[in-house]
């Protein structure tokens, strides 16, 4: 029955969605022609440019270096962070103890942090890991913390009675009952952990797609900033949509 | 409350003091980082000569014009966002990726249109700090319980009523999160962009100091941001509580 009920009501949404698209690309050419070449590159100019830029043999390499620390970043970040969080979350004491510690950390500006990073690391894909982890690590901890921390009383009773190991009340009970919010939590990390990874890049790299952004910006090549930042955005656009159906699918069901 | 206390300011301590002996010890060499402590005495000598005052005085006024322009925005657009929930299904992809755009990606663009004074750094602390502030005034709308509203209507209350005396107060947890994250978008971007492309502010001198291999000028600087934006983050903290405490609790 849902379903019948659901699919109009999804494709409004999609239709919704691209006249949104529609309306800011208007805009963009409204800006373009009040701004001018110096500053701005029209919409249909930038979307060539972006294809180009797909197209050409320089522009892959710097995808793979980007993509390779945030790859491992974003790994050390979920894994640490759902750690972290499950042992912050299952023991009151540290959870109340760091807890004060982990969102005093994500509100500095990391900017700051970053020639610390490159004097400790050098210039290079140790410091974009970090960097990236430091931004992401942080949602995915205190996300998974408060859903481990609010799973009702009743269910870690129950695995009590039963005698479940501690893997097997970790694998049946924590992570199925924490999962929506836990979700939640990688979603925010991954979109923080790239734009860690990007800016380390931007700061100081010699590849990346971050480090063609800064020399573009150094240019001032404006269709190149854009059809860059096009790009990105296309891509953490289309990544987080489909985050978004996974996570409101996993919060329907709890 | 008390041994929670008790175990995060021995950790932190015990944090510093080891930094202190790494650095001490020269396992860590003092070109990579300087004693905590040789930190504090160069913020000191840094604050009490007022060299660091001008900085000072344009970061912060940055971060304040982006933070009031981002929470009246915020707020505003929030609250018709919410009245218009087509809309805003249609924008809610947008936001959740917005943070992982990088911004600064725009800020040629600024200094180009405006010049390269402080206009541009308050536009991309604004445009990092708002959507946080829209985001969470949306949640707190969407937390607002029905029977709250059907209590309004059944007492016949006017809509500027409702409002103030009904969603308001019962939003506020959430848009105080979202104030609370604007003030420190507002200073990451700030802070940034001064660290990319500027002629002032901390992350001008911070950038400044990295280059010219100015480690106590560095972290000093580093410290500041850390005291700064900690002491903000605490005030605001008690500020929550009480209010919360003052509403019964949670």
């Amino acid at each position: 029955m849902s379903a019948i009920v659901d699919r109009p009501r999804r494709i409004v949404g999609f239709v919704d969605t691209l006249l949104l698209v529609a309306f800011l690309i208007l805009v963009w050419q409204i800006l373009y022609e009040f701004a001018g070449e110096v500053a701005l590159s029209p919409p249909i100019a930038t979307i060539r440019y972006a294809i180009e830029l797909l197209g050409s043999a320089d522009f892959w390499p710097n995808v793979y270096m980007t993509f390779r620390a945030f790859g491992v970043a974003l790994i050390i970040a979920m894994v640490g962070g759902l750690t972290l969080g499950l042992v912050l979350g299952l023991n009151r004491l540290l959870g109340e103890a760091y807890e004060p510690v982990l969102v005093a950390f994500y509100t500095v500006p990391k900017v700051a942090f970053y020639p610390v990073i490159l004097l400790f690391f050098g210039i290079g894909m140790a410091a974009e890991v970090v960097f990236g982890v430091i931004h992401g690590i942080v949602p995915v901890v205190i996300f998974t913390m408060n859903a481990v921390a609010t799973i009702k009383p009743v269910l870690l009773k129950m695995a009590r009675t039963l005698g479940l190991s501690y893997w097997q009340l970790m694998t049946t009970v924590v992570m199925p009952a924490a999962l929506p919010e836990i979700f939640t939590g990688l979603r925010v990390g991954f979109s923080l952990t790239l734009i860690g990874t990007l800016l380390s890049e931007m700061f100081g790299s010699r590849a990346g797609l971050g480090y063609m952004l800064m020399q573009a910006i150094g240019l001032n090549s404006v269709t190149l900033i854009m059809s860059l930042t096009l790009l990105i955005v296309v891509f953490a656009v289309l990544a987080n949509a489909l985050f978004l159906v996974i996570d409101k699918r996993l919060h329907r069901r709890g | 409350m008390r041994p929670a206390l008790l175990l995060r300011l021995a950790t932190v301590l015990g944090f510093v003091v080891l930094l202190e002996i790494l650095c001490r010890l020269g396992v860590i060499p003092n070109f990579t980082m300087i004693p905590p402590t040789t930190m504090a005495l160069g913020l000191y000598r840094l604050l009490i000569s007022g060299a660091l005052l001008p900085d000072l005085e344009t970061t912060l006024s940055g971060v304040a014009i982006a933070v009031t322009a981002a929470i009246l925005i915020g707020f505003l657009a929030g609250a018709l966002l919410h009245a218009v929930p087509r809309l805003r299904r249609a924008l809610d992809p947008f936001f959740a990726s917005y943070y992982a755009v990088p911004v600064w990606a725009f800020y040629p663009l600024f200094i180009v249109l405006f010049g390269l004074n402080d206009i541009p750094k308050v536009i991309i602390g604004f445009l990092y700090a708002v959507v946080a502030m829209i985001v969470n005034t949306l949640n707190g709308l969407d937390r607002v319980p029905p029977v709250l509203r059907k209590m309004a209507r059944t007492h016949q209350m006017g809509r500027g009523a409702t409002v103030l005396f009904i969603i308001l107060p019962s939003a506020a947890p959430h848009i105080f999160t979202g104030v609370k994250l604007a003030i420190a978008y507002a200073f990451i971007g700030v802070v940034g962009s001064e660290f990319i492309l500027a002629s002032a502010g901390i992350g001008y001198q911070i950038s400044f100091a990295y280059n010219n291999f100015d480690n106590v000028i560095l972290y000093s600087l580093i410290l500041f941001i850390i005291l700064f934006v900690s002491t903000v983050n605490l005030f605001l903290y008690s500020w929550e509580r009480s209010i919360l405490q003052r509403r019964g609790g949670r």
